[in-house]
């Protein structure tokens, strides 16, 4: 039978958990970028969880081989959706991949629990946006290079706006030519099927930067931030957008994603983030979209959360010697120029973003100018991803209901701050 | 009596490891489990019954056993229905028997995973077959995988669909077993088709039958994998269509709480085992071995 055999797989993984866990020790201590190229062998393993990367990646290793022809790494692959449980996994038993990517909301519970080992030796911090060092130290110590870094922007379709005979926007914009916009684009293209916006509701790309640019905040200080006022009101703009029938409600983007109706020409404009970069130069609209950023809270600031990807070393590497050299390597500039000129990702190396900004016939630099002008870190804290979960159970479903956002957020506060108690 | 000494052993021994390494150690270190909280990279403290009487205070979970049984009656469903496939399908002299079958049973050797993907777009709210064909008919349907009950429905009518093909093999096996002088001997005495189905077919399946439905009961409440590819788990009515498995597979895999997912898990085992309990003391009075 089938199913049968899934709970039992579940329960014996369940088990084998637990059973093999242990104390977190530091075995890789404080670790230095050795000396001497030739004399540094091992083997290591180098985990990610995006194939569209993987060549990118494979050529930055072929470039480490050629100071360090001694280390052999393999690049091993597991979708974003298990890559996380599968660490987990790793980790209980002390199995973790010697280097690994790392994003912002599991960072610390790593950090935390001792499975990372310190890298601050490992590559000048100066190289960086500050808000990305920021993302990967706790408590002082540095336990991440940044690798790349994504900001959110306004994406648009220049084809559909002269369609509905509507202007274009402009980087002026506030939320209410967001919203005016889009009750003119609803009703010229809305009969054909069309959205006005393909938000996806998320929470990178749509409440951060709302909450954050209208002057509220998500986390501050250990406590949770949904009960503000200045929060609700982000909140509850998103919340008219779905309500007016501008932008698909939940439930109609369970069905499909924002993006893909953006990129299949079933939608004007949506906020998000330059990781879509590959997917829009693929999409039958590519010659149509432009980029602006994004629009203003009615207070006139405007603000983005930055994140980016994390590369990071396991605290009991077998071979803490070849790992750093290489965690070092991928951290320098050569190894972001490789991945900038494949457009496989913004480099975080400062400097290096160009070659990124040629990759695509858009303002990309948007993007970049977003970062360093008026981004913010993208919220954390040790156990990130349980507070997360309650974001998109509780706030999500409500967008575009009957319920006024002050509940709804008074509620994820409430939760979100118990859940936040709990962390250790 | 003559002992066989030790060479029995030498033959058991294979499986009985496995069942000792894979079923029995694992469930006695689950139920360990539910009595301890776990952290996120291991290392296990003691708390007694705290999971289980935050399992009985847990909304969540009686919703979860709400849906999960709400599933498994949709499942259960195809039983009957397989039924009167199967005595439609076994009719000596059926053309085309072998291609009914097959069409039958290829959902069920299909990957769930890949199958999910296919309804999710035939469930599609704005471009699905399934509301462009009741547009015809001036319904305008929801979408599907993301309204409340109608979500659980979908998952359920997919999982009917796709047991069909499975009750349909144990029931074809249990029809060629009733000797064929019985529908003679009936037809002589003057019953119809319909008559023989209910005096004949009907009781002479009830073992299948009831193997099918004990089956059917026991994979229904294991309902994970569909909810997941068909619904997604960021949707937003998973909250209010999840099953106890996902419930299970959230608190260990994404909250970090692998000693309240123990409790979970041993619960479903309970209910699993009652109900299964329940189905073989109540079979005396519905299923005939003669």
């Amino acid at each position: 039978m089938r199913t049968p055999k899934f709970l039992i797989t579940l329960t014996t993984l369940l088990a084998v958990l637990t059973a093999c866990g242990g104390e977190g020790g530091s075995g890789a201590g404080d670790v230095k970028v050795p000396d001497d190229p030739a004399q540094v062998k091992g083997d290591i393993t180098y985990a990610i969880w995006d194939v569209n990367q993987q060549p990118a990646m494979q050529e930055v290793v072929k470039a480490f081989n050629q100071t360090y022809p001694g280390v052999k790494v393999s690049i091993s692959l597991a979708t974003f959706d298990q890559y996380f449980t599968k660490l987990k996994t790793q980790a209980s038993s002390d199995n973790l991949p010697d280097v690994f990517w790392m994003n912002g909301p599991n960072f610390q519970l790593f950090a935390a629990n001792k499975q990372l080992a310190p890298v601050a030796n490992l590559a000048d911090a100066k190289n960086y946006p500050q808000a990305l060092n920021d993302l990967y130290s706790l408590d002082g110590t540095q336990f991440g290079v940044p690798k790349d870094f994504d900001t959110i922007a306004l994406w648009y379709n220049k084809k559909l706006f002269a369609d509905a005979g509507v202007a274009a926007p402009t980087a002026e914009w506030t939320w209410d030519d967001y919203k005016s916009t889009a009750a003119k684009l609803k009703t010229a293209l809305g009969p054909k099927g069309i959205f006005a916006t393909g938000d996806e509701l998320g929470n990178q790309g749509n409440w951060y930067p709302a909450i954050l640019s209208n002057g509220g905040h998500i986390i501050k200080d250990g406590k949770s931030g949904f009960g503000d006022a200045k929060t609700v009101e982000a909140l509850q703009f998103w919340s008219d957008m779905v309500k007016q029938g501008y932008t698909p409600s939940a439930a109609q983007g369970a069905d499909i994603r924002g993006r893909d109706r953006f990129f299949a020409g079933k939608a004007a404009m949506m906020w998000n983030g330059n990781w879509l970069v590959s997917a829009a130069l693929k999409s039958p609209v590519k010659d149509d979209l432009a980029i602006l950023p994004l629009p203003k809270a009615p207070s006139g600031d405007r603000k983005t959360v930055i994140h980016g990807i994390g590369n990071v070393m396991s605290a009991k590497t077998k071979s803490p010697e070849a790992a750093a050299a290489f965690l070092s390597f991928l951290g320098g500039k050569e190894a972001a120029l490789i991945q900038a000129k494949a457009g496989a990702a913004n480099p975080a190396y400062n400097g290096t973003q160009t070659d990124f900004v040629k990759s695509a016939p858009y303002a990309l630099q948007t993007f970049i100018d977003a970062a360093a002008q008026y981004s913010e870190p993208y919220p954390v804290s040790k156990d990130t991803a349980v507070w997360n979960k309650l974001e998109t159970d509780l706030i999500l479903p409500a967008l575009g209901g009957d319920k006024p956002m002050s509940e709804v957020g008074a509620e994820v506060a409430a939760k979100m701050d118990e859940a936040l108690g709990k962390e250790k | 009596m003559k002992s066989d000494g030790r060479w029995p052993w030498l033959f058991v021994g294979p499986t009985f490891a496995g069942v000792l390494v894979f079923y029995l150690w694992p469930l006695g270190k689950t139920l360990y489990d539910s009595f301890t909280e776990i952290g996120p990279f291991g290392g296990s403290t003691w708390v007694g019954a705290e999971n289980y009487s935050r399992l009985v205070a847990d909304g969540e979970v009686y919703r979860a056993i709400l849906n999960t049984v709400v599933y498994t009656a949709i499942v259960l469903l195809g039983i009957p229905l397989a039924v009167v496939f199967a005595s439609l399908m076994n009719r000596p002299g059926l053309r085309f028997a072998m291609v009914y079958r097959t069409l039958f049973f290829l959902p069920y050797v299909a990957m769930p995973t890949a199958i999910s993907l296919v309804w999710r777009i035939i469930y599609n709210g704005d471009y699905g077959v399934l509301n462009q064909a009741l547009g015809v008919i001036g319904i305008d349907g929801p979408t599907w995988i993301s309204t409340e009950w109608f979500a659980l429905v979908a998952v359920g009518l997919v999982g009917l669909w796709m047991s069909i093909g499975f009750n349909l093999i144990v029931l074809s096996a249990g029809l060629k077993g009733i000797p064929s002088e019985l529908y003679e001997a009936a037809a002589l005495d003057g019953a119809g088709r319909l008559q023989q189905f209910r005096a004949i077919t009907v009781p002479l399946l009830t073992p299948s039958i009831f193997f099918l439905s004990v089956i059917t009961t026991i994979a229904g409440f294991q309902l994970f994998d569909m909810l997941f590819a068909l619904l997604g788990p960021t949707n937003p009515v998973m909250p209010k269509t999840q099953s106890l498995v996902f419930l299970f597979y959230n608190a260990a895999f994404d909250n970090n709480e692998r000693g309240y997912g123990a409790a979970v898990a041993v619960l479903i085992l309970l209910v699993v085992g009652l109900l299964t309990l329940f189905q073989f003391r109540f079979q005396r009075r519905w299923v005939s071995y003669d």
